[in-house]
């Protein structure tokens, strides 16, 4: 930019300006493009995408039948190899309070609220979903290294939430195995 | 022409009054949850406080400054005193008359559900209702800027709307469509439960309600700041507005894009598929183009006052700006502060990258940046200029209000930063303590200190700004002579009519978040079943 375009004579000067602008306006729509390009090609390369169907459960019965009976939370090994882990949040705690999964393994986390809105977090990682009741949030995940992780309830549900911290226990994949042989639900909850 | 002065000041006042009581109470919170401050036995406590913090900065506040300065454009800008008078003041009481409302439910402890709400939890039916008023007297004020605008164009037959008005309505039809999605979710999901007509709530429903108000509301907040931008800043430092029409421009974009995007705030939430989440997330990528003209525009103008100041080079004109002049200061403030939130926004607009900062304390060190610290501190500047107007007396003391500026300034990025980064650690946000005895938690107790430290500087300025207003109040007379907006350089003539009127704008505001909106909702709406028992708040 110059001097001239700001005391110019009329035309002349609007033409420059009008034409700065466009060249930015050009530089602007193509940041945004590129942003969009880039989101979608990580959501479509990495398969990192938002959960696509909308599944419900009902939050009064959660504990009488189906998926998230108290005998069905924990984690369980599938007979692809994969593991599904199950479980509820509720004032003001996690069931089971420490999951246990083997490393580098694909996992499948289900869960649900049986009260109000909680949220999952398992820090060190970009595991994150929200629990809402009435509703199943299901979230991919894999750990690359064995140990210990801390997992906080990131969504406020009233006085108690402060003190909501599950726990997530990623140990090495013969150990679980052997552990999962007889067909239970895992959790580590008191080790 | 400030006619109304005094309606005018009541505003700024009880604005800045609730702000220096908001802003105590979350320095207040920082200090107690930080490692220095460890003392606090009932956490509940901090969650009444929480409430009050964020009802007061995120509804209260910046709605009275918005319709202050809106009465303020009204007048001045148009040369023509405000119409409707008698129901601007009925406005106000009732803004008045809903804060205290919602505030006793919330001092006694039977509100704390933040101003989020997060249904099923359920507050006492006060709370709700005093922010229902708050809305309605905000909403008295939206139909007075369409009313004035439309008497002057009356009298003024397709000449072009004076820029700041032109973009004050469209901040007033912004707020006026983007309040109704918490409305609807108040007035047809919360207050029936808490009033005790009914006992069970769609929680998944009621979030998409709320993220229909809960992004575009941040728009709200910024129109006077973006306003102050385009039509004050280069009048108060000499220079010129580089244009008009992009200034348009932008105004119409936030109108139209800034509302179906809400849905970038349920990215990690069951309810929604995720082919709605990529349409908002794609639509928050566009509300990023009218700041980055906005960006280019203002810097263009900065410019000018520079290079007639004779400022020289590529990069040399920088040094000459006025940089005593508080305008000055404000604006390179909140642009660094835009910056950096606004980056960081950017980083929580895709699902894949917002997956490892949702809910944590990065989302807090970034709203904080955006709002706290680039839209407040125009408040303050906006503040500054006008104050000598209304109270026909000058405020004499630069020196003090750059100290002020550089206090908030530093304070921001104090608190901000140690937030951002304690956030990519997971640290998770609406925490009223943290076990720092935990190993894996005590790396983050020193960042946590410095964001306390950056409360107590925070709270430092705000409280020298009312020190700053309240002196202002007593100085000697000094007639500061009309309020005055800046020029274009090529003040236009006549402007096209899509440039220059809001419906064909406020018309594709509606249809995007109908279309974004409707079918998740009538879906959700639809769905049997996902209503669950409320949780009421302080109940035993
Ligand atoms: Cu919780």
């Amino acid at each position: 930019m110059s001097t001239e375009e700001t005391h110019g004579n009329g035309s002349a000067s609007a033409e420059v300006a009008a034409r700065v602008e466009r060249r930015w306006a050009t530089i602007a729509v193509i940041i945004i493009v590129m942003m969009a390009l880039l989101a979608a090609f990580a959501g479509i390369h990495r398969a990192t995408m938002p959960q696509p169907r909308v599944e419900t459960t009902d939050p009064s019965r959660i504990h009488l039948s189906g998926e998230f009976v108290e005998s069905n939370l924990g984690s369980v090994l599938e007979a692809n190899g994969n593991v599904t882990v199950r479980a509820i949040g509720q004032q003001y705690s996690f069931t089971p309070a420490c999951i246990v999964v083997p490393v580098d393994t694909p996992i499948t986390l289900r869960a649900t609220s049986a009260d109000v809105v909680h949220g999952i977090l398992i820090q060190g990682t970009n595991i994150n979903t929200m629990l809402v009741p009435g509703y199943i949030s299901e979230q991919l995940m894999r750990f690359a290294r064995t140990g210990d992780y801390l997992m906080p309830c990131q969504e406020f549900c009233s006085f108690g939430h402060e003190g909501m911290w599950g726990k997530v226990k990623v140990i090495d994949k013969i150990e679980f195995a052997g552990r999962a042989k007889g067909g239970g639900r895992l959790s580590c909850v008191g080790q | 022409m400030l006619v109304n002065r005094k309606l005018i000041l009541a505003h700024f006042w009880l604005a800045f009054a609730v702000f220096g009581i908001a802003l105590t109470l979350g320095a207040w919170q920082m200090f107690i949850r930080s490692p220095i401050g460890t003392w606090l036995s009932n956490p509940e406590l901090y969650y009444r406080s929480l409430t009050a913090h964020g009802t007061v900065m995120g509804y209260v506040f910046p709605t009275l400054v918005a319709m202050g300065f809106g009465y303020a454009i009204s007048e001045s800008a148009l040369e023509q005193r405000l119409v409707g008078v008698r129901w601007a003041w009925t406005g106000f009481w009732l803004i008045v008359i809903g804060s205290v409302m919602a505030v006793i439910p919330v001092a006694l402890g039977r509100a704390s559900v933040l101003y989020t709400f997060y249904p099923p939890l359920i507050g006492n039916v006060f709370y709700y209702l005093g922010v229902v008023l708050v809305v309605v007297g905000s909403w008295i004020w939206v139909a007075l800027m369409s009313i004035n605008l439309r008497v002057w164009r009356k009298a003024h037959p397709g000449a072009p709307v004076p820029l700041a008005m032109f973009a004050n309505v469209a901040g007033a039809y912004l707020w006026a469509w983007t309040a109704v999605g918490a409305a609807l979710e108040l007035l047809l999901q919360i207050i029936p439960v808490a009033a005790g007509l009914k006992a069970t709530i769609d929680a998944g429903l009621a979030r998409v309600f709320f993220s229909w108000t809960l992004h575009a509301i941040v728009y709200f907040w910024l129109m006077p700041t973006y306003i102050a931008y385009y039509t004050i800043v280069p009048r108060a430092i000499g220079g010129r507005v580089y244009s008009d029409s992009m200034a348009r421009i932008s105004f119409i974009l936030f109108l139209v894009v800034a509302m179906p995007i809400g849905m970038h705030h349920t990215f990690a939430d069951p309810m929604v598929g995720a082919g709605f989440k990529f349409i908002h997330s794609a639509f928050t990528a566009l509300v990023a183009l009218p700041t980055l003209l906005t960006v280019f525009t203002i810097c263009a103008s900065v410019e000018i006052a520079a290079r007639l100041r004779g400022g020289r080079g590529m990069f040399g004109w920088i040094r000459t700006l006025p940089w005593d002049n508080p305008m000055m200061l404000a604006l390179a403030f909140s642009f660094v502060m835009l910056g950096f939130g606004g980056a960081g926004g950017l980083i929580n607009m895709g699902y894949q990258l917002d997956a490892s900062i949702h809910n944590t304390q990065w989302i807090t060190g970034h709203f904080h940046l955006i709002f706290g610290g680039a839209i407040v501190i125009m408040y303050f500047a906006i503040a500054y200029d006008l104050w000598p107007h209304l109270t026909g007396r000058e405020l004499i003391d630069l020196r003090l209000i750059r100290t002020q500026l550089w206090l908030w300034f530093i304070g921001m990025i104090v608190t901000t930063f140690p937030w951002h980064w304690v956030g990519i650690l997971g640290m998770p946000r609406r925490m009223a303590y943290f076990d720092f005895g935990d190993p894996a938690i005590a790396p983050q107790a020193l960042s946590v200190t410095f964001s306390a430290i950056g409360g107590f500087i925070l709270l430092a300025s705000g409280i020298l700004f009312l020190v700053i207003l309240a002196r202002g109040m007593r100085a000697p007379q000094a007639e500061a002579g009309p309020y005055r907006f800046a020029l274009a350089v090529h003040q236009p003539a006549t402007v096209p009519i899509a440039l220059n009127t809001h419906a064909l704008w406020v018309a594709l505001m509606i249809a995007l978040t109908l279309t974004n909106y409707g079918y998740p909702i009538l879906t959700l709406a639809m769905t049997e079943g996902t209503s669950v028992p409320a949780v009421y708040v302080g109940a035993q």
